[in-house]
């Protein structure tokens, strides 16, 4: 009789529940720490704002196994509605036709109004196919600039930031005179010191529009301005100009420890390098070539976007585009790109960042911003859309490697991971063919 | 001793339980892993060719593979070698404390317990060659420690990061052998007037024997399968492909590069390879095995 009573109570409370349920949004992400935080506060925002859909982020791990435990969901068929895949995904993601909801469509299906020209084109350029229809949404997107140590540079004498690469060896060499052990370390190789490179001096990476223009592109990096960069490099190894310090951002400590006095980083390493840095530091433009390139072109971005995936009802569609509507707002956009450091989306909220006078009490953080919106992308700046891009940058970190170690000449070393890299190229055509 | 049941359904019964954990976990696995060795697919399993050996094919043909297996076999040899020989020594002073035994005991078994990862983090931070304490005092005694460059000692980190873990287990079962071994054949050594080191070599240590032989496959099953945690966590498989081992290899193009068909053919290899080990140490090993 009681178990009955019971019974019924629950079945009441979840008729009357059901009344009033909210469609659920799955939205799985790689954000950790202070920024995942910052994602469920953003979800909790739009919720509250609406009573029709609820968002419910979940925390997946690193991008990699967000990426990968999403792909076993959509073979399991348990996808989420939306999911945050970093830029070299973007490839895969779009390659799988038939388990994306490409934006643009889900925004004209659903009746969002969606104006694409409000957003940065440099940031969406590397999400958009060949027709410029925006394929995802970016999130979090950010791009590689030089941080340097003021007061070691006060020491050595050197009263401005380095513009370009001659630059950083004068520079260099007087900061080692002065008694600094490196003049700078990189994060990112890959991305900063042979995509970003090629990006900067408009020299293709790729062939095809570095594969945007579709999956028979061959990998073009072992041109003579790469070359003559990472010879260069290597040469600065053996000399204490550069110092490796590993093939994500580890670098960071021997800045932060004052070893090295630059470091090239991505924008959106802004607010760690505040909290660890002991120094007065500043942020400049990643330099060029002086000689080889007129006018430096803009960077490329990194970091992640949100994809939407099949198989879920036009109901949730609705709140997936409503949602996405609602991210792109200046308010929520200013908001998470200075709290994140990652770069603003739209042009409004880079204007409303401005007018809150966020650049002035944060000096900076608006250097990469300027970067990447300087000129208009060209088929060499847009970004890259490689496949088995994962595997690619294995094989590129590996043949710096054998560079900075001094094994191998830089001509040898990229003519070998241009094959290597064309071989998974090769297998990721016949694979999506 | 023999335990006879009265009818043949129970013994079935009671192996039930075990037998389904084996083709659940591990036979079914091992068999999707072989069908999917002659496909190719893309990452979402939207569309699937059958390739034959084309797989396979890839991998012989290339010399990295190779490498890699050279790798494979200086890194697993190293971690099984170091393991045993320390924890046969901890064990040996282990076997003589009286007081305080257990705790010191406890101590040695704590590393087991440790995530592989997060051991291959704590290595890491030790070895960091601009903060690690250890790398620090290595380049204080005139050592350039910087496993980011030099190959040689990233594998003698990433060798360390797996070893370490791996002693406590050695300990365990070393101890045990040591306290299964009768007092009274040692004693009656000792009275013949046997140093104590060559009543080790003489009478301890090939009464171990089974525990060794044991302890070395499972050591080398261990470096062989279970290290890429700690690759991951410590090298990533480099500098250039100075510890991409086999393991290695296969976790990060099947589950970070996502290439289903030619890591799943990696897997099969590697299955394959230590197979073969296993039947070998059997059988050429075992024999010198003394069991009782």
């Amino acid at each position: 009789m009681h178990n009955l009573k019971l019974a019924s109570v629950v079945v009441g409370l979840s008729i009357a529940s059901s009344g009033f349920a909210a469609t659920e949004i799955e939205w799985w992400h790689a954000m950790g720490g202070a920024n995942g935080e910052k994602v469920n506060e953003i979800a909790k925002a739009f919720n509250d704002s609406q009573d029709a859909y609820e968002v419910k982020p979940v925390y997946k791990g690193n991008y990699t196994e967000t990426m990968t435990s999403a792909i076993a969901a959509f073979r399991a068929k348990q996808q989420p509605a939306i999911v945050q895949v970093f830029e070299v995904g973007t490839a895969s993601m779009m390659a799988a036709k038939g388990a994306i909801y490409p934006v643009y469509k889900l925004m004209k299906d659903s009746g969002q109004a969606f104006d694409e020209s409000a957003y940065l084109s440099a940031v969406t350029g590397y999400y958009s196919n060949s027709d410029g229809q925006m394929l995802s949404m970016p999130f979090n997107s950010s791009t590689p600039v030089l941080y340097y140590n003021k007061d070691l540079f006060k020491k050595a004498g050197i009263s401005q930031a380095p513009k370009t690469w001659q630059d950083v060896e004068s520079v260099s060499n007087k900061l080692l005179a002065s008694g600094v052990t490196c003049g700078f370390t990189t994060a990112w190789q890959s991305w900063i010191q042979l995509e970003n490179l090629s990006a900067r001096h408009n020299v293709p990476f790729a062939s095809l529009d570095n594969g945007f223009g579709g999956l028979k592109t061959e990998l073009k990096f072992n041109g003579p301005l790469q070359v003559a960069h990472v010879q260069k490099m290597g040469e600065w190894q053996k000399s204490g100009i550069f110092s490796y310090s590993g093939r994500t951002n580890d670098g960071a400590a021997k800045f932060y420890s004052q070893e090295c006095a630059m470091f090239t980083e991505s924008s959106a390493g802004y607010a760690g390098i505040k909290r660890n840095a002991k120094f007065d530091f500043g942020v400049a433009e990643l330099p060029y070539w002086e000689g080889k390139v007129k006018q430096p072109s803009n960077t490329i971005i990194g970091g992640a976007s949100l994809w939407v995936l099949q198989g879920h009802s036009k109901e949730e569609y609705k709140g997936v585009a409503s949602f996405l509507s609602y991210l792109s707002k200046a308010s929520v956009q200013a908001d998470w790109h200075q709290f994140s450091g990652y770069l603003p989306i739209t042009k409004a909220a880079y204007d409303l960042t401005k007018e809150q006078g966020f650049y002035k009490a944060n000096p900076g953080t608006e250097t990469g911003v300027i970067q990447m919106t300087t000129g208009t992308p060209t088929a060499n700046t847009k970004g890259l859309r490689l496949g088995n891009f994962v595997q690619i940058r294995g094989v590129i970190d590996e043949a710096l490697e054998s560079v900075w170690s001094g094994d191998v000449d830089a001509q040898t070393a990229l003519n070998t991971a241009v094959e290597r890299g064309n071989a998974q190229l090769r297998k990721f055509e016949k694979a999506n063919d | 001793m023999t335990v006879t049941f009265p009818q043949k359904g129970l013994p079935w019964l009671l192996l039930l339980p075990q037998l389904l954990v084996t083709a659940i976990f591990f036979l079914w696995p091992a068999e999707q892993a072989l069908e999917q060795a002659f496909y190719q697919e893309d990452a979402f399993g939207l569309s699937r060719e059958f390739i034959g050996l084309e797989n396979f094919a890839a991998l012989f043909t290339d010399p990295l593979y190779y490498q890699s297996m050279l790798t494979t076999l200086v890194f697993s040899f190293s971690v099984a070698i170091v393991g045993m020989s320390l924890a046969l020594l901890l064990a040996v002073m282990a076997d003589r404390v009286i007081r305080g035994k257990l705790a010191y005991q406890t101590l040695l078994i704590w590393p087991y317990a440790v995530a592989p990862a997060l051991a291959g983090v704590l290595w890491w931070i030790l070895f960091d060659p601009s903060m690690g304490p250890i790398a620090l005092w290595l380049k204080s005694a005139g050592v350039d420690w910087n496993h980011y460059l030099n190959g040689n000692q990233a594998m003698i980190l990433v060798v360390i990061a797996s070893t370490w873990k791996q002693i406590s287990y050695n300990f365990l079962f070393f101890l045990a052998g040591l306290q299964a071994v009768p007092r009274s054949l040692i004693e009656a050594a000792a009275i013949d007037g046997a140093s104590p080191f060559k009543r080790f070599w003489t009478i301890v240590f090939p009464l171990l024997s089974p525990t060794t032989f044991f302890l070395l496959v499972v050591n080398l099953v261990y470096a062989f399968f279970e290290t890429f945690g700690v690759i991951d966590a410590t090298t990533k498989g480099g500098p250039g492909q100075s510890t991409t081992t086999l393991v290695y290899k296969v976790f990060n193009d099947g589950f970070v590069g996502l290439d289903l068909g030619g890591s799943a053919a990696q897997s099969v290899v590697l299955m394959a390879i230590v197979g073969l080990m296993t039947v070998i140490q059997f059988r050429f090993i075992e024999r010198k095995v003394q069991y009782s």
